[in-house]
């Protein structure tokens, strides 16, 4: 199954709060039947309470929750067909691999019969490649395994959203990769609507279809990778999602579609941006590192600004520089390897030129 | 030094004291077991059965303790059970320490002072003549099984709730969640997950009260009114009172040897209920 426009679940007007601290503000979103969806941003902007509203842990203080159309505000997490991997696991002590993901399908009513539950343990397992696993303690098992087993316990009861808590954080950096392809196959492959909390950017830019970016309790922006990463509405995404230069700038003209910006070096720049902005108004412009061209002769870009080489980092595929331009402050230049071979490395202290095409530079709001 | 010395080093202190205050005291009870009574008391070196012959006269004491301990740990357990709950799962942190210290306020007087109290309550001016006053009469409290099973229970309820908080307590509230996430009523959750994660808590308190109930004497002493006796009170009887050592020392061997059946049925039976598993100790 892709992912259609049937929305399956829905966060309307959504606010919660602790006592006075405001946990979420406002939250609209729909999330798509199966679609891979993330709420990306750092510790305490409101994506964790968003998921446990969805799971059914926190009531929302306004707003309503909706899951296939029906509000489920006052619907206690058990009865909800929605399940969730913990951030880390809470898989039963107590009981066997196979009895943990037997768990959810003997709690239901009518009962489900032995061969029946036997059958889909096994295929779950098979599923997460735990095959045979079954009789294990989860004592015996390691991180990685552990999460599967959590996968699988969710996994076999087909929940209508399956809700990932930062199901990576315990990993460690090489099997956190290898889990970001596998689980994004078995997103795929069965169809389930999976809804990711994370504050880690690249497991979000490579896994979801689209990412929900939250800040301070609100949803700042809701996109596809590509689109937050080309058409950011703020300095704050823009930071977030992936890596940016920034630098002040200030309107100096605003027609529609065409707003004009004089940088603090005085050069005039063109934009059109995301979100209305004012004559007169403070605003940044955001280059990416992958899009600044180094050169050493002064090039034909309508903008190029004179640099001082300060520092150089070897990547392998690519090449970052840190170059400093007097008026404007510090680049962050990412030189990929054969552009390196053309041009020669740059040595510290050595003058060259940065510039870039057309479109690369954003106009964003503050 | 050497690792073993070192091991040693740590075992010795407990291990001198378990040796001289323990091991040795248990033998010469053991040997005063085979003797016989002197004509003034104390014991006279013999080697003779006839002590252990002379149990079953002394059988209404063992009864007594056999009945009243199992139940006294059981309804220890009942009571105790909810509270611990309480404390570690319900109660907001807040109160959780003050609550706490009020389960052990009771340790800063003496048994004996608490269990004279209770004479006053169950005694004929207390408890029973409020009942008087709404028309129950005739209910005797005081020097019955009831009343030792009242004293037992306030004596060892803290012993009971702390190690079965402290599991409750360890326990994480996540597997609740994750319980109630995957479709399990709050009842259900209790008896699939909180339950079977509190049996190491549930098992170490009723070892400690069971142990201790049966060589239990003061209250019963106080409680019973010399009408409802446990082993411990036929032991003070026959060590200080009559004098009868070779007799005690029989006594005190046999209530030995049931405590260690009964407590290895009760660790088997413990085991069992844990399965293989490695999480479940005494502790």
């Amino acid at each position: 199954m892709s992912v259609t426009m049937q929305t399956i679940a829905e966060l309307r007007g959504v606010t919660k709060t602790f006592g006075n601290v405001v946990a979420a503000k406002d939250l609209n979103l729909s999330i798509r039947k199966g679609e891979f969806l993330s709420f990306l941003g750092p510790s305490g902007c409101g994506k964790t309470t968003a998921l446990r509203m969805l799971a059914g842990f926190e009531k929302p203080t306004e707003g309503q929750v909706l899951l296939d159309g029906e509000v489920v505000n006052d619907l206690d997490a058990h009865h909800r067909p929605v399940n969730m991997v913990f951030q880390h696991y809470a898989l039963f002590p107590h009981l066997s691999v196979f009895d943990n993901i037997a768990y959810g399908l003997r709690q239901q009513r009518p009962r489900v019969d032995k061969k029946t539950i036997a059958t889909k343990v096994e295929q779950a397992l098979e599923t997460v490649r735990l095959g045979g696993f079954g009789p294990r303690r989860i004592w015996e098992m390691s991180g990685g395994q552990q999460q599967r087993v959590a996968l699988a316990r969710a996994i076999v009861n087909e929940p209508k959203l399956l809700l990932l808590d930062e199901p990576m954080a315990a990993l460690d950096r090489k099997l956190r990769k290898e889990m970001q392809f596998e689980l994004q196959n078995l997103q795929r492959q069965l169809g389930i609507t999976f809804v990711l909390v994370t504050h880690d950017q690249e497991e979000a830019l490579s896994m979801s279809d689209r990412i929900c970016v939250m800040e301070g309790g609100s949803i700042v922006q809701v996109g596809s990778p590509r689109e937050l990463y080309d058409m950011p509405r703020s300095r704050y995404v823009a930071g977030f999602v992936g890596t940016s230069n920034f630098f002040d700038a200030t309107v100096t003209d605003a027609v529609t579609d065409q707003i004009t910006v004089r940088l603090a070096s005085g050069q005039k720049v063109h934009g059109d941006p995301e979100t209305p902005i004012d004559v007169g108004q403070e605003v940044c412009v955001s280059i990416r590192p992958e899009q600044i061209t180094l050169t050493r002769a002064l090039p034909t870009a309508e903008i190029a600004l004179p640099v001082t080489i300060k520092n150089r980092i070897f990547l392998g595929e690519h090449t970052e520089y840190l170059a400093r331009n007097e008026a404007l402050g510090d680049f962050h230049v990412l030189v990929p390897r054969q552009a390196e071979l053309n041009e020669g490395t740059f040595n510290a202290g050595e003058q060259a030129f940065v510039s870039w095409g057309e479109g690369a530079l954003l106009i964003l709001e503050k | 030094m050497t690792e073993r010395g070192r091991k040693a080093l740590l075992l010795a202190p407990a291990g001198i004291w378990l040796l001289v205050m323990l091991a040795l005291p248990l033998l010469v009870v053991f040997v005063f077991s085979f003797g016989e009574r002197g004509a003034a008391g104390g014991y006279v070196p013999a080697f003779t059965l006839e002590q252990y012959a002379n149990l079953p006269a002394r059988w209404t004491a063992f009864k007594n303790t056999l009945i009243l301990a199992p139940l006294g740990t059981i309804a220890a357990l009942v009571i105790a059970y909810p509270l611990a709950y309480f404390l570690a799962v319900r109660c907001s942190p807040k109160w959780r320490t003050s609550l706490l210290i009020l389960v052990i306020v009771p340790f800063w007087t003496s048994i004996l002072i608490r269990s004279y109290a209770w004479i006053f309550i169950l005694g004929g001016r207390g408890l029973p003549a409020l009942l008087e006053s709404i028309g129950i009469d005739d209910i005797r409290l005081i020097n019955t099984p009831l009343a030792v099973l009242v004293g037992i229970v306030y004596g060892y309820l803290p012993l009971m709730v702390f190690p079965i908080f402290v599991s409750l307590d360890k326990l994480d509230k996540r597997l609740l969640e994750a319980s109630a996430d995957l479709g399990s009523t709050p009842w259900r959750t209790f008896r699939q997950v909180t339950l079977p994660l509190s049996v190491p808590g549930i098992a170490t308190g009723c070892m400690l009260v069971f142990i201790l109930l049966m060589g239990e004497f003061l209250i019963p002493a106080i409680l019973g009114g010399g009408k409802v006796f446990f082993v411990g009170n036929a032991l003070v009887d026959l060590f200080l009172q009559s004098r009868n050592w070779a007799y005690g020392s029989a006594v005190a061997m046999t209530l030995v040897v049931v405590m260690l059946v009964t407590v290895s049925i009760y660790m088997k039976f413990i085991s069992r209920l844990g399965g293989q598993r490695e999480d479940v100790s005494l502790m």
